[in-house]
């Protein structure tokens, strides 16, 4: 469980770096949120064999993580984390397709392989786009662009408050744990015995501080719609920003990127 | 002014698993009061407090604020004139930063931006936590959480301060810095609290409850008079009206 707090620190870290001051962190959020869709659903859009075409991609994140002065470490290990979960989702395809593929000197790679690692280095460039927009834009901006973009407000608010939800379960979890722990003095807790009370109380406890959470929120004018101290409008910048990138990333769609330098670098050789 | 009043008819509150936590409690407090709520652990002051602005519902009774019944309808306007300060400072602050937070009210007003952010300065300035203003709100102390959610009320500048033991885990400086507000505190006050002296320094009146009814309710030094009164509501004298065990002097 601790190590689950540690976890959400560090997320909430992520947010904390929304506070910085940087050229990208003063754009407005919506051109980030755009930008960020455009590159998901490019991303996205290619056909499941394909692999060497999206290592282009990794340009954007890292230009915006590191114009955003965004740690590179920490971002990295953030996106390692999720790997896993994209390896089970792609598990079973080297299984179900044996079709051979490429065969490099002595060792056949079948499609299946191929098409696991596309998914796993689409969520790759996926989830680090997300996190990297959360870190240079914070939440709560992210969800009042959404909205201003068109997105129904009821959809943002319950998206908001399922993310300060997590943070709550979590914190109510901790503390929780800790109580068990310090209490079974070295042992491992009463073992499974005390595990279901515990989730049974964690459950209501998180319930019931959600709920004065919300009051707070009540009480202080809280009508659904969130503010940041962020004035920006969307400018020419913002424009640019959208425009110049969505053009990089129907290039990168359209030409495969990897080859064509490939073919650039033999070129010059030759 | 009428519309500051706080005005208690015989509240009743049962909790869902039978504790009857209010019996039957009236009171009224005029504008600019400042008034003491105290009692034993479980004397239900919280839960008086929650009803004030409208956090709990009644099982009966009946709760004006100003010149409105407490409904359903009057709801978000009696929330904007009563800022509650609650007991579990945790329970408060919600934001990313400590200044996204005090700046959560004042923008639900709907007040510009550089309003906002004078605000914001001069109310953790206020409480003396403008140093804190990029930190979490997690990875604050529990005093400092304490002084930054007073901040989030008082930046709302509401017509009445309803505070759950305000200076219950500040150290000797904040605590005096914090009465020190109080005291400046124009409008309504009112607050739970066990720190007695607090309540002498502060409050002319004082409203004892006691397993859920209204004991006493009156001048304070009367009340820390009384001695079988304390006795019997599980309270005692406020150690600035016992004489000085160390010196002897004294009353
Ligand atoms: N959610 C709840 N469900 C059931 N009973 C409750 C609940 N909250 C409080 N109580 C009970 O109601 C009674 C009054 O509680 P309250 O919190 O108002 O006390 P208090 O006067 O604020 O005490 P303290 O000085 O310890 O803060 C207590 O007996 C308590 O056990
Ligand atoms: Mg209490």
């Amino acid at each position: 469980m601790r190590s689950i707090d540690g976890a959400v620190l560090d997320l909430k870290r992520l947010d904390l770096l929304a506070t910085g001051d940087s050229v990208i962190h003063r754009l407005d959020a919506r051109a980030k949120v755009l930008t960020t869709l455009v590159f998901i659903v490019t991303v996205v859009s290619f056909n499941r064999y394909e692999f060497t075409a999206l290592f282009p991609f990794f340009i954007y994140p890292v230009v915006t993580a590191s114009l955003g002065n965004l740690p590179g470490g920490y971002i990295v290990r953030k996106i390692i984390m999720v790997i896993p979960f994209a390896f089970v989702v792609g598990m079973l395809n080297p299984i179900f397709d044996r079709e051979l593929f490429v065969r490099i000197g002595p060792f056949a790679i079948t499609g299946g392989w191929i098409s696991c690692a596309s998914i796993i280095l689409r969520t790759v460039l996926t989830v680090g786009a997300a996190f990297i927009l959360v870190g240079v834009t914070g939440f709560l901006s992210v969800c009042e662009a959404l909205e201003r973009l068109g997105t129904p407000r009821t959809f943002t608010v319950q998206l908001l408050f399922l993310y300060r939800y997590i943070f709550v379960l979590t914190e109510e979890g901790a503390r929780a744990s800790r109580a068990r722990e310090l209490r079974s003095c070295g042992r491992k807790g009463l073992g499974l015995a005390s595990f279901g009370p515990l989730i049974g109380h964690l459950l209501i406890r998180t319930w019931l501080r959600a709920e004065r959470i919300h009051m707070a929120m009540l009480a202080r004018g809280f009508t659904g719609e969130f503010h940041s101290r962020q004035v920006s409008g969307f400018g020419w910048r913002e424009l640019f920003y959208v425009a110049g990138w969505s053009a990089v990333f129907v290039v990168l769609r359209m030409e495969n990127g990897a080859q064509w330098m490939g073919r650039l670098v033999t070129g010059v050789l030759s | 002014m009428s519309h500051h009043i706080v005005e208690v008819k015989h509240l009743q509150h049962i909790y869902a698993d039978g504790t009857v936590a209010l019996q039957d409690v009236s009171l009224t407090i005029h504008h600019g009061e400042s008034v003491a709520i105290i009692g034993a652990n479980g004397a239900g002051k919280s839960t008086l407090l929650l009803h004030l602005n409208g956090y709990l519902t009644a099982n009966s009774g009946e709760i004006r604020i100003g010149d409105f019944p407490l409904t359903k309808k009057t709801l978000p306007e009696i929330r904007r004139t009563v800022g509650m300060v609650f007991q579990d400072a945790d329970d408060q602050l919600f934001m990313p930063t400590v200044f996204d937070d005090v700046a959560f009210g004042p923008f639900n007003l709907g007040l510009p931006v550089d309003e906002v952010k004078q605000r914001v300065k001069a109310v953790l300035e206020q409480v003396g936590a403008a140093h804190l203003q990029e930190k979490p709100p997690y990875h604050l102390s529990g005093g400092e959480k304490k002084r930054v959610a007073i901040a989030t009320v008082l930046s709302m500048s509401p017509d009445i301060l309803v505070m759950d033991e305000p200076t219950s885990g500040l150290d000797p400086f904040a605590r005096r810095q914090l009465m020190g507000l109080l005291r400046d505190f124009q409008h309504t006050k009112i607050f739970t609290s066990h720190d007695l002296d607090m309540v002498v320094e502060l409050c002319q009146r004082t409203i004892v409850l006691h397993k859920g009814i209204v004991k006493a309710d009156g001048p304070t030094l009367e009340i820390f008079n009384d001695d079988a009164l304390l006795a019997e509501c599980r309270l005692e004298k406020p150690l600035s009206m016992q004489g000085c065990p160390v010196c002897g002097k004294g009353r």
